[in-house]
């Protein structure tokens, strides 16, 4: 893909990304969310947050499909980054509208909710990636060492969605489809390593 | 359709009352879906005529009663009632109906009748949600006899001056305003009277979360979150959170149904 095309597309998602805080900010301004806005903003956020995530760990699967997807590559920090930005809206809700910063609450909930306790515990392993999203960091820990930290993407995205299961009453089936994307994702590490180092053997043995 | 009532004594004063629009399209009535909105998308399937409600178990006799002759046979009265979802968020409602205390007379239970379960119409084709969502269905509640003797427990046919909308519960509901919403049975086909406290629908789902009593109480939580406070639905975002008051606000009038119980225990 020609590199004016790759800038071109950027410019569309950094628009996709920011377009629905404008929407929800646009409405929160007109007091438009709904009849329990409160709710409204979690879930728009949280919700947010794990799309964002999911389609962040779906850049190298689908990229090692074909070498012709290889430019994807280029949109998998921003789209790491909008996650871990929609992830702090989705911390500062709970933190205004349900805690109201009232530092008592806070120490109830995460020590006494999982679903609050796995929910932090997916924001404090994006912050460190968050930190660590700069070319610098890649050269100052080094590729391998880079790569192993952010495997840590797959475990943030695991506690998001064991939040959201946790949060639902029983018989509540909504987290459904991004759990059913996730296990894909994990799945497919594996499997396409396993086809790509079949694909490698023969041309090894006639080397 | 317009309802006749008259102002009632037990109405909650000093509240505002939450919209029309919102109390009539955020829902939990899982027989149409489980997402807020879905009841109002979904409940115009329900056909509330005819409509029977019939009265079984320790009864002098059994006895059928059309829902014409229930909307006939007390006087309709407006009680405006504070209603707490166990998802701590709330509403102000006018409620149109009357004691259910009077339609317990008329079944003429027995003396050896302790308590009363409620069960709500469990019909797929009417409501095909029943089949996706895993609740023990029909929709089973109960309450204590004296509870469900009390003059705050309201035998429910309307909302603001016209008969409820299918979605909250239509032809006939519960409204029990110091218990969480949930235990408020929505569209009630038969009434028991028994002895032993019958089994309830979110209790079956999980007896940790939802217990038979289900007072509104803030020093309880819930397993999952904290009921210290509570949403009120329909107000701006930056004003919506409030204090949970214990009972809901109607301790006075119920406390004493209490005395002596383990709240925590008895949640």
């Amino acid at each position: 893909m020609p590199n004016r095309a790759v800038v071109a597309l950027k410019v569309l998602v950094h628009a996709a990304c920011l377009a629905p805080v404008a929407w929800l900010l646009y409405h929160l301004a007109i007091s438009q969310l709904g009849p329990d806005p409160t709710a409204t903003v979690t879930f728009f956020t949280g919700r947010g947050t794990l799309r964002l995530l999911v389609l962040s760990l779906a850049v190298t699967p689908v990229r090692k499909l074909t070498p012709k997807l290889a430019w994807l590559i280029r949109f998998r920090r921003m789209l790491g980054l909008y996650a871990f930005f929609y992830a702090c809206l989705h911390l500062m809700t709970y933190l205004w509208l349900y805690a109201n910063f009232d530092v008592a609450t806070m120490v109830d909930d995460i020590t006494r909710r999982r679903y609050i306790m796995v929910g932090f515990a997916a924001w404090l392993l994006l912050f460190p990636l968050a930190l660590t999203s700069t070319k610098w960091s890649i050269r100052k820990l080094g590729g391998k060492r880079w790569q192993i930290l952010h495997r840590l993407a797959y475990l943030a995205a695991i506690c998001g969605v064991v939040h959201y299961w946790w949060i639902v009453k029983p018989g509540v089936h909504t987290p459904f489809t991004i759990t059913a994307v996730l296990a894909l994702l994990l799945a497919a590490r594996p499997a396409l390593d396993y086809v790509s180092s079949r694909r490698r053997r023969p041309a090894m043995r006639e080397a | 359709t317009k309802l006749n009532t008259v102002k009632s004594p037990l109405s909650t004063t000093g509240e505002t009352l939450t919209p029309y629009n919102d109390v009539t399209t955020y829902n939990n009535f899982y027989e149409f879906g489980t997402g807020k909105g879905d009841p109002s998308k979904n409940a115009w399937r329900l056909h509330t005529r005819p409509w029977t409600v019939s009265v079984d178990g320790l009864v002098k006799k059994p006895k059928t009663f059309d829902i014409d002759t229930l909307l006939k046979m007390r006087p309709m009265e407006e009680r405006v009632y504070r209603h707490r979802c166990v998802e701590a968020w709330s509403m102000v409602i006018p409620w149109a109906g009357y004691s259910l205390s009077e339609f317990i007379n008329q079944c003429e239970p027995l003396s050896s009748a302790k308590y009363v379960q409620f069960l709500s119409l469990d019909d797929p084709k009417q409501e095909p949600w029943i089949n996706e969502v895993s609740l023990t269905w029909p929709y089973s509640e109960g309450l204590r006899m004296d509870e469900a003797m009390h003059p705050l427990t309201l035998l429910t046919f309307g909302l603001y001056g016209e008969v409820l909308p299918n979605q909250d519960g239509a032809p006939i509901r519960l409204v029990i305003p110091w218990k969480y919403g949930f235990k408020s049975v929505k569209s009630i086909v038969k009434v028991r009277f028994v002895d032993k406290q019958p089994h309830t629908a979110w209790n079956d789902a999980a007896p940790n979360e939802y217990g038979f009593y289900s007072n509104v109480n803030p020093n309880v939580d819930h397993p999952r979150w904290s009921q210290k406070t509570e949403r009120r639905i329909g107000e701006p975002i930056w004003k919506q959170r409030r204090t949970t008051l214990m009972f809901n606000g109607y301790g006075d009038e119920v406390a004493k149904l209490y005395t002596g119980m383990d709240l925590r225990k008895n949640f």
